[in-house]
């Protein structure tokens, strides 16, 4: 293994494409399966079709330590030997793969479906299924249990509460889980074929609303590859408010997630509490931009909206209370002893197994790794002003929410000082033409972990292929196992405390 | 202070919190002083051949030509772009943050004149019926989570749905109707289709969101169908991306006619 065998650049580098090594299949694979193995992350993993007839497959690995990503390629064609045996964070992506190329990846130890649409090559199915058959979703196979007494559950897609569809089929044996299998793909709006041949003036929206609740942290995730792309060089004081939108992005949901995580096992007062102010805090949002998910905040170049020295005020007051209000409603969950019972006896996942999975985010950082792109592959404001990487090592329930509780007050904290010293000056530039033959990969902390976004441009600096990814892509996995052994009716904290995307991951 | 007995630090906390529940509808709703609320529009100021609003459109929900303007709020995601692409100021959101209407065809708007057509409280067969217990289910057929979660923020303490006899229920067999989010991906018409069905008559469909009453940004693309009108009727709509949870409120409570003409 040479370790120049990726080209290495820092998040939201320009590149050309031709600099991309494009490297024997079995190189490939074994430079990948290596770095994976020294505790490089797969960030993304994609197919992209050349003009004859072959895929482009494209994995990017994302070395917090170095604060380097690494990208190489390799050419297949129909199959290829798959890279899940090795490396199992690579199990999505390859069935992803070969659901949008026909590509099969040879040996995936559990070869399905992802969101149930047809290939994006023509006539080619991994499957083999017929083009006239009707497609259903999650008609497929589930892992069964056998043997007495072993019963099967089956919820969704449409669910008891005001959420988002996606099937869960659980083994049971009495209350006790032993197998949790995951279908989604109801929420599949075909996104990034879409994005191809853009921008367009729906690129934008699109990227807002792929993952509506994290509005801020995919439009980032673009704009910083619009901007690499076209060389803005975007203001101070825009990056200062970009990062302050994320972190208000990042505070809303995390309190709306503990108040559920209270309503999960019963205990009302923190539920009640944290309902009403996760709206304060998108109400904040809202004074940004007068959207509570912050639409028309993020444009290329900068932002939308500047803040007066009026707004600037009632923005820190009104954070001042919300957090004072927040913090007399979360610190009870942790003065009552059976809420920390229940969150502690509920959904463990081991160290081991959050690295092999490839876990970001809060459920990664719950697992004591030190995982956070804000940290790791640091951009914008976040170059200049650190936030401490909240970690615990517990692995359960417990350690999700209260890292949720450490953020909390590390991002107001941030949010409160960014607000004392904003810098002077414009907050948007005007982008220019993007460059032809080029590639970028961003990466952004959103509130539910990593957001990695990868382009190629054409000839004409027009998107040739737009690849997503979404924490909830890497995690949803996390979820399945760490309902293992556990009491079924656990299922709705356990799901809570990972609280993932549908459509995020269904794109 | 904290205390040994934990009912003391949850009644203490409960002193703290205090009384939430916003005024509204008597009271007006305390709204973002940006807010992005209905538009109004002057097609005289336009200059002859300007298109540049409809360029910058995402989701041609507007339609300049001939010294005309014509917007759709169905599609309108609430964007800050024709106001910013406009050289003449002759398009521009105002607060006003009622729009929910009836029927789809309200929601294009032709005369910057003429009154906007708010929606209408149901027949008063129905009325009865729904007046002050309307029980919904509410299923995300491709929605983003923001309507879902600006639906279901009307449910906390701040805006006490409840105390307007509006429930959200965890089966389409308990409910009156559906509220629907998401353009309705294909993967989800039959999921929607049959938590239709499975509602006794006579039921009730609301659309939340540009998505639901025209597939929203994702309009066109071959793996949706451009909103649940497609599949089901819809009584009533409510504009957005996603509409402020005022909004939609006051588009429920105009349906079951416990409001008045606006002021």
């Amino acid at each position: 293994m040479k370790p120049s065998a990726s080209l290495l650049f820092p998040n939201s580098r320009l590149l050309a494409q031709a600099d991309i090594p494009v490297l024997p299949f079995d190189e490939f694979r074994s430079h990948v399966v290596h770095a994976i193995g020294r505790g490089a992350r797969l960030a993304a993993y994609y197919g992209e079709p050349r003009t004859d007839g072959w895929i482009r497959v494209h994995a990017l690995l994302a070395d917090g330590r170095q604060g380097r990503l690494g990208w190489c390629a390799a050419d297949v064609k129909d199959c290829y030997p798959a890279l899940t045996p090795d490396c199992t964070a690579a199990h999505l992506f390859e069935r992803e793969l070969a659901e949008q190329w026909g590509v099969r990846p040879e040996g995936h130890p559990w070869f399905k479906p992802v969101r149930f649409h047809r290939a994006y090559r023509d006539g080619a199915d991994a499957w083999g299924r017929p083009p006239q058959a009707p497609l259903e979703p999650c008609v497929t196979d589930f892992f069964r249990v056998e043997g007495e007494e072993v019963h099967e559950v089956a919820v969704g897609p449409v669910h008891a509460g005001v959420i988002e569809p996606g099937h869960f089929r659980f083994q049971c044996h009495g209350e006790r889980v032993f197998h949790l299998e995951i279908s989604l793909g109801y929420q599949h709006r075909g996104i990034e074929r879409a994005l191809v041949g853009g921008p367009t003036p729906r690129t934008l929206p699109t990227m807002e609303t792929l993952a509506g609740d994290t509005t801020i942290g995919h439009a980032l995730a673009y704009a910083q590859i619009v901007e690499a792309l076209s060389g803005a060089q975007v203001p101070a004081r825009a990056h200062a408010l970009r990062a302050i939108a994320l972190e208000l992005e990042r505070l809303a949901n995390h309190t709306g997630d503990l108040g559920a995580l209270a309503g999960d096992v019963g205990f009302l007062p923190t539920a009640s509490y944290c309902g009403r102010l996760r709206g304060d805090f998108l109400n904040l949002t809202a004074l940004l931009c007068g959207n509570r998910f912050g639409r028309g905040f993020v444009r290329p170049g900068g932002v939308g909206f500047d803040l007066n020295r009026d707004q600037v005020r009632e923005l820190d007051r009104r954070l001042g209370q919300i957090f004072d209000d927040t913090a007399d409603a979360v610190e009870l969950l942790w003065q009552t002893s059976s809420v920390r019972a229940r969150f502690e006896n509920a959904g463990p996942l081991s160290r081991e197994t959050c690295v092999a999975l490839g876990l970001v985010g809060v459920a990664a950082r719950a697992c004591g790794l030190e995982r956070d792109a804000r940290h790791e592959f640091p951009i914008g404001l976040y170059q200049f002003a650190q936030i401490p990487v909240s970690t615990l090592p517990a692995g359960n329930v417990f350690a999700r929410a209260y890292v949720r509780w450490l953020e909390i007050q590390r991002s107001t904290a941030f949010i409160r000082e960014q607000l004392v010293m904003l810098p002077e000056g414009p907050v948007r530039v005007a982008t220019r033409p993007l460059a032809p033959g080029a590639a970028v990969a961003s990466i952004t902390e959103g509130w539910r972990g990593e957001i990695c976004h990868a382009a190629l441009t054409d000839g004409r600096g027009r998107f040739a292929h737009y690849k997503i990814v979404d924490p909830s892509f890497h995690n949803w996995m996390g979820l399945a196992l760490a309902l293992r052994d556990q009491q079924i009716s656990d299922f709705p904290l356990c799901n809570k405390s990972f609280n993932l995307s549908y459509c995020g991951h269904d794109l | 202070m904290i205390s040994e007995l934990p009912i003391l630090n949850v009644i203490a906390a409960r002193l703290r919190q205090g009384h939430r529940t916003m005024g509204f509808p008597k009271e007006p709703p305390a709204l973002p002083e940006r807010l992005r609320g209905r538009p109004t529009f002057d097609p005289t100021q336009c200059p002859a051949g300007c298109r540049q609003c409809a360029e910058a459109c995402p989701t041609h929900a507007i339609d300049a030509k001939h010294g005309t303007l014509e917007l759709d709020l169905g599609r309108c995601l609430f964007c800050p772009e024709c106001e910013a692409a406009c050289p003449r100021g002759a398009i521009r959101f105002t607060s006003e943050y009622r729009l929910a209407t009836r029927r789809r065809q309200d929601l294009v708007l032709r005369d910057p004149a003429a009154a906007y057509p708010l929606a209408e409280a149901l027949e008063i067969t129905t009325r009865r019926l729904f007046g002050r217990s309307l029980k919904l289910r509410q299923v995300s057929a491709g929605g983003c989570n923001a309507c879902e979660a600006d639906t279901n923020v009307l449910g906390t303490v701040g805006w006490d749905l409840g105390r307007f006899g509006i429930q959200f229920v965890a089966s389409p067999r308990h409910a009156d109707g559906l509220l629907i989010t998401g353009p309705v991906t294909k993967n989800m018409a039959l999921a929607l289709q049959k938590t239709y069905e499975a509602v006794p008559p006579p039921k009730l469909v609301i659309a939340v969101g540009a998505c639901a009453i025209s597939g929203g940004p994702f309009r066109e693309h071959p793996e949706q169908c451009d909103g649940a009108g497609s599949l089901v009727p819809v009584d009533l709509q409510i504009p957005g991306c996603p509409p402020h949870p005022a909004t939609i409120l006051d588009g429920l409570l105009r349906l079951l006619g416990r409001l008045g003409p606006p002021q």
